[in-house]
């Protein structure tokens, strides 16, 4: 924060002649370098995040089944009443999406802060934890909704046999299948994961903690709870708002565990989202291609919502 | 250069430099641009072989990827081959991943041939345009087929599209020992279908496969449609399925009430299970009976196959008897610009001829060839069968996603459908659901 400050001082201080010498020496090749320098990631930025972004806002008021641009047709909001009033599945994974978020806000979140602490203090092992528990991260999604669901498999899984819980016509519990169970199910893994991701972005963020602020707290007499509440975490602060908003997003856009998991229906009872809502509609087999970008624009102002405040919260911050 | 070098290090180290830099500038758009022409370069070169070489490789696509029918296809290949057809290139993709991306494919760069379905899924895509229709070949196989699965092959432009390679019977199958072993009858109507079941519980079996875990809810529309077509019969599953009568038909809400009296008879944890595991289940002889196609052969190895054997879904209304036999039938399009149009024409020629159903043959017994002069006496005792009760029915239907608009099947039915079996006292509002969201599949 106080090194951009300075720089832009010292900029002003130093006036326009410095400014004017800079104009002067670009040539015109600099220029045409500089210009496709910032051109080129500028094309791609507008290709590949604002067309589809305003394009997927523009279908969603149409009807088209993907193929062919002559196929689009008109829906004016159709495609929204549709989503609100008669998917069956709209409602769940709307749910299903919060309970998520809320989820990996309360628990793994605030564990994964606690990991972080524990193997900073420099005990024993610690690398070897520290790579234990980040394991989980290095593994793609995919791979672990595969761990997990031979974990869960109802017949032969680790977890069915450990339990005993196997037994048709006794206690039988379906794991993944049953809509009252599963989301906990895949939640358990989802924390897993993201556990070991908040915990090394917080185990960043101490080591780049200021040791004799801790030192001055003990000194004071402070304990280890008050130091951690009082000193460490308000002085982390660009940190956790990092974390949060990391928490936020995965919440949101949440798909690649339950897509392999929950098998790719995605309309299976309990386990709806909107992201894989958003993919069998755009991708399956009779496109409904307008459906899913209204799904997509609700998921994206949803998104907005959680983000924007935050950027403009900071931006004012840069700005004072 | 060396003496111009010593005399003056200074300059030449500077210009170096930012001629260093600029190079690499240069250099990095230069891939680039060549990165961006690779695919017209690449796109250039493939056609100019495809038509230079004439009978350059067909490109196959295929979503035989299990190990059975990726040898029978194989096999297919190799007696193409042989015939002096050409070279075949097979892609093979996962089976549900075929047919969930097939709308990408077939618009971005699909192989010249690739294996699909016959019926309501075929015509969707010949009438958007995304085949390539095969009427110069088609009259030199078409005696090669029954006139209900040549009416299978045709467009709804009335244009032949379709070469199918084989079709199976979807029944109720079982294994002979357990039947034998506890003393079973075959049961004749849906009351001793359920009867059965219950003296399979009392003996501790789980009396049907039941496994919709990933994605395989479709292993449900073999019940729907079967209870549907011996309660309602043949024409009115058909108008069901292609959105002319309504779900909240009371002739629907029979079906399901009738299903919910099986439901209580299914193996505990199917909506967890693979559909495999749940074949395999019968394999392990944990299940009793498995409502499903004949690819279940496909699990059974060796003395296992000759164990296993199946009886046609019971009757339930009398007036409708065992008149229709469900037999999905599995083929091969041509994609809408193949690049080797001559080659793929050649192939699609071959596959509708008996040497190719007999090459198929060879490798995979869980189906039964389509074209009527090829050799059966290779069959084995289910497929002789199977052949029989085919034979024998009055009506063929294709399957649930193949007789109707299948994102309809995948995103509609098939969740309702699911939730339904989960708690069956729900027949109306699973009705209803389905009703309300149908209009967004047939309305144009």
């Amino acid at each position: 924060m106080s090194s951009t400050k300075t720089t832009t001082s010292t900029k002003k201080a130093a006036g326009r002649p410095v400014r004017r010498r800079k104009m002067r020496r670009l040539t015109g090749r600099d220029k045409l370098v500089l210009g496709l320098l910032v051109g080129i990631p500028l094309v791609i930025h507008l290709a590949l995040v604002w067309f589809p972004a305003i394009a997927s806002v523009f279908l969603s008021f149409t009807d088209w089944d993907g193929i062919g641009l002559d196929t689009i047709h008109g829906a004016g909001l159709s495609q929204y009443v549709q989503a609100f009033t008669n998917d069956p599945s709209f409602w769940p994974a709307v749910t299903n999406n919060v309970l998520w978020l809320l989820f990996l806000i309360a628990i793994p979140t605030p564990f994964g802060i606690f990991l972080a602490y524990q193997l900073d203090k420099k005990i024993r092992f610690s690398r070897f934890y520290q790579t234990a528990i980040f394991l989980p991260m290095v593994i793609s999604l995919a791979v672990v909704g595969f761990i997990w669901q031979i974990f869960y498999q109802p017949d032969y899984g680790l977890l069915n046999s450990l339990l005993g819980t196997n037994n048709p016509g006794g206690t039988y519990l379906d794991w993944l299948g049953d809509p009252s169970l599963n989301l906990s199910a895949v939640l358990v893994a989802a924390g897993w994961r993201h556990t070991a991701y908040i915990m090394i972005l917080y185990l960043a963020g101490l080591k780049s903690f200021d040791p004799t602020l801790r030192e001055a707290a003990a000194i004071d007499g402070a304990n280890e709870r008050q130091t951690f509440f009082r000193i460490t975490f308000p002085s982390l602060r660009p940190v956790n708002v990092i974390i949060l908003v990391v928490t936020v997003l995965e919440g949101l856009r949440a798909f690649d565990l339950v897509y392999v998991m929950g098998g790719n229906t995605g309309s299976k009872q309990g386990l709806e989202l909107l992201s894989i809502l958003i993919t069998n509609n755009i991708v399956g087999e009779s496109g409904k291609v307008g459906y899913g970008s209204a799904l997509a624009v609700i998921l994206l102002i949803v998104s907005l919502v959680v983000i924007i405040p935050y950027l403009v919260q900071n931006f004012r911050k840069e700005q004072r | 250069m060396s003496h111009f070098q010593r005399r003056s290090p200074e300059p030449w180290r500077v210009g170096m430099l930012a001629a260093d830099r600029r190079t690499v500038l240069k250099g990095l758009l230069g891939v680039a641009g060549l990165a961006a022409a690779g695919p017209l370069l690449a796109a250039c070169g493939d056609s100019s072989t495809g038509a230079a070489a004439g009978p350059g490789a067909i490109s196959l696509g295929s979503s035989g990827s299990e190990p059975t029918a990726k040898a029978a296809y194989q096999a297919l290949i190799d007696a193409f081959g042989k015939s002096g057809g050409g070279t075949v290139k097979p892609n093979i993709v996962d089976n549900n991943t075929f047919q969930k991306t097939i709308n990408s494919y077939l618009q971005g760069t699909p192989d010249d041939v690739f294996t699909w379905y016959a019926g309501y899924r075929m015509q969707a895509f010949a009438k958007k345009g995304l085949l390539h229709p095969i009427d110069s070949i088609w009259p030199a196989i078409e005696g090669n087929f029954s006139p209900a699965t040549k009416s299978l092959c045709l467009g709804e432009d009335g244009k032949p599209y379709f070469v199918p390679i084989y079709n199976y019977p979807t029944a109720v199958f079982y294994r002979k020992s357990v039947f034998a072993q506890h003393g079973y009858q075959i049961p004749a109507t849906y009351d001793d279908l359920i009867a059965l079941a219950g003296r399979m519980k009392n003996d501790n079996l789980s009396p049907f496969s039941h496994g919709i875990g990933s994605g395989d809810g479709w292993t449900l529309l073999n019940t729907f449609d079967y209870l549907n077509l011996r309660t309602n019969g043949y024409q009115f599953h058909i108008d069901l399925m292609s959105g002319k009568t309504s779900w909240t038909d009371p002739k629907v809400k029979a079906v399901l009430e009738q299903w919910g009296r099986v439901i209580p008879f299914y193996q505990q944890g199917g909506a967890g299970r693979k559909w495999q595991d749940a074949q395999q289940a019968l394999v392990d002889k944990k299940t009793g009976m498995a409502v499903t196609g004949m690819f279940v052969a496909t699990s059974f190895k060796g003395a296992d196959l000759d164990d296993l054997d199946f009886f046609p879904f019971p009757v339930v209304d009398p007036a409708h008897g065992l008149d229709t036999v469900e037999a999905p039938t599995d083929g091969f399009l041509l994609s809408k610009s193949p690049k080797n149009l001559d080659g793929a024409l050649k192939l699609m020629q071959f596959i509708g001829t008996a040497p190719a159903a007999e090459a198929y043959q060879s490798g995979d017994k869980s189906n039964l060839a389509v074209v009527t002069n090829s050799d059966t006496t290779k069959y084995n005792a289910l497929q002789t069968k199977a052949a029989a009760l085919i034979a024998s029915s009055k009506n063929m239907s294709q399957f649930g996603d193949r007789d109707s608009d299948p994102g309809f099947m995948s995103d509609v039915v098939i969740p309702a459908l699911s939730s339904f079996v989960n708690d069956p006292s729900q027949v109306q509002p699973t009705l209803q659901s389905i009703e309300s969201q149908k209009s967004r599949y047939f309305s144009a």
